[in-house]
């Protein structure tokens, strides 16, 4: 048992612990703390596979920006715990019978054959192999095209997120730019002409105040 | 057994996968998580690429699992976006108090 082995079978107990808690969590900030750890333990296993570039992004992208908008909207919304989680054992055994399939099938399969051939001798990749590199050299070559429609793809999520969620409330102020820009002297500033009018002497008042007293 | 292969891969997602499909029988009230469970599939799905990808000693598989990553980000965030529009207007994520496009 060397020592990949071993690495191999604490994350995936981890990873597998954890999805667990996710699913069955009661509170939905425990799900996703839960989530994180998922998250967390699966980039370590795909360090183990040489993928070091994707365990990076998956941390960065996945715990660092996906699941801080899990917790923001799990913390914004105020939740009825009690009334979703009521029935929660009902359709478990139907779950875990199709869960129990899917995984026997999956073991069936893959145990059968011996994938372990195609496997067991992988090269390792020299010290100076850059991963990052070579997904960079395929990305801006081969799928340079994909590469750009998800560029896209991503501008038309943020612009579709802020639509959803804005929201115009009618007692609050706005600004309005073409109105600002189409605004005339004569709108804001109006000249009154007023006679002069006959002088009040404030100070000959003052005085005789002094006077009285 | 002791020394890792493919299988060991494959069956570690697998598992994941079914986990998170009991979740989603589990969890079928809160939407909450089931965008969770949801994410949890897209991590199994993507380990079995990643697997495949360092087995059969080709880059194209990860570059998938990036695309993947970035489809998935948006789904959670218009996901959430809908979700707190829903929130705001019927005040509840409950699925069974949303049936009113049911006929």
């Amino acid at each position: 048992m060397n020592i990949e082995t071993i690495v191999f079978y604490m994350f995936a107990a981890l990873s597998i612990f954890s999805a667990l808690r996710v699913i069955t969590a009661r509170n939905p900030v425990h799900a996703a703390l839960f989530l994180v750890l998922a998250f967390f333990s699966m980039a370590g296993i795909w360090m183990l596979l040489e993928a070091e570039f994707l365990a990076i992004v998956l941390v960065l992208v996945y715990v660092g920006a996906v699941m801080v908008l899990f917790l923001f909207v799990v913390m914004m919304l105020d939740v009825d715990l009690v009334q979703l989680r009521e029935g929660f054992w009902r359709w478990f055994p139907v779950g875990a019978l199709l869960a129990i399939v899917m995984v026997g099938e999956m073991i069936w399969v893959l145990a059968g054959r011996q994938t372990a051939e195609t496997g067991a001798k992988i090269a390792k990749h020299a010290a100076d192999y850059s991963n990052t590199k070579e997904l960079g050299r395929l990305i801006y070559t081969d799928y340079v095209y994909p590469f750009e429609l998800a560029a896209v793809l991503l501008l038309v999520a943020i612009v579709a997120a802020i639509a959803l969620t804005l929201r115009q409330r009618r007692t609050a102020k706005r600004q309005d730019p073409s109105k600002q820009v189409q605004v005339k002297r004569e709108d804001r500033v109006r000249l009154i002409s007023m006679p002069p009018s006959p002088k009040v002497s404030i100070q000959s008042d003052a005085e005789t105040d002094q006077v009285k007293h | 057994m002791l020394s890792l292969s493919l299988s060991h891969y494959l069956v570690l997602s697998a598992l994941l996968f079914s986990i998170s499909v009991v979740g989603i029988f589990l969890n079928r009230k809160n939407i909450i998580v089931l965008l969770m469970a949801i994410e949890l599939m897209l991590l199994s799905v993507n380990t079995n690429f990643v697997a495949f990808s360092h087995y059969m000693n080709d880059v194209s598989g990860q570059i998938f699992v990036f695309f993947i990553l970035t489809v998935a980000a948006a789904e959670a965030a218009i996901g959430l976006a809908i979700l707190i529009v829903l929130f705001r207007n019927l005040n509840t994520i409950n699925v069974d108090d949303i049936g009113s496009l049911k006929g």
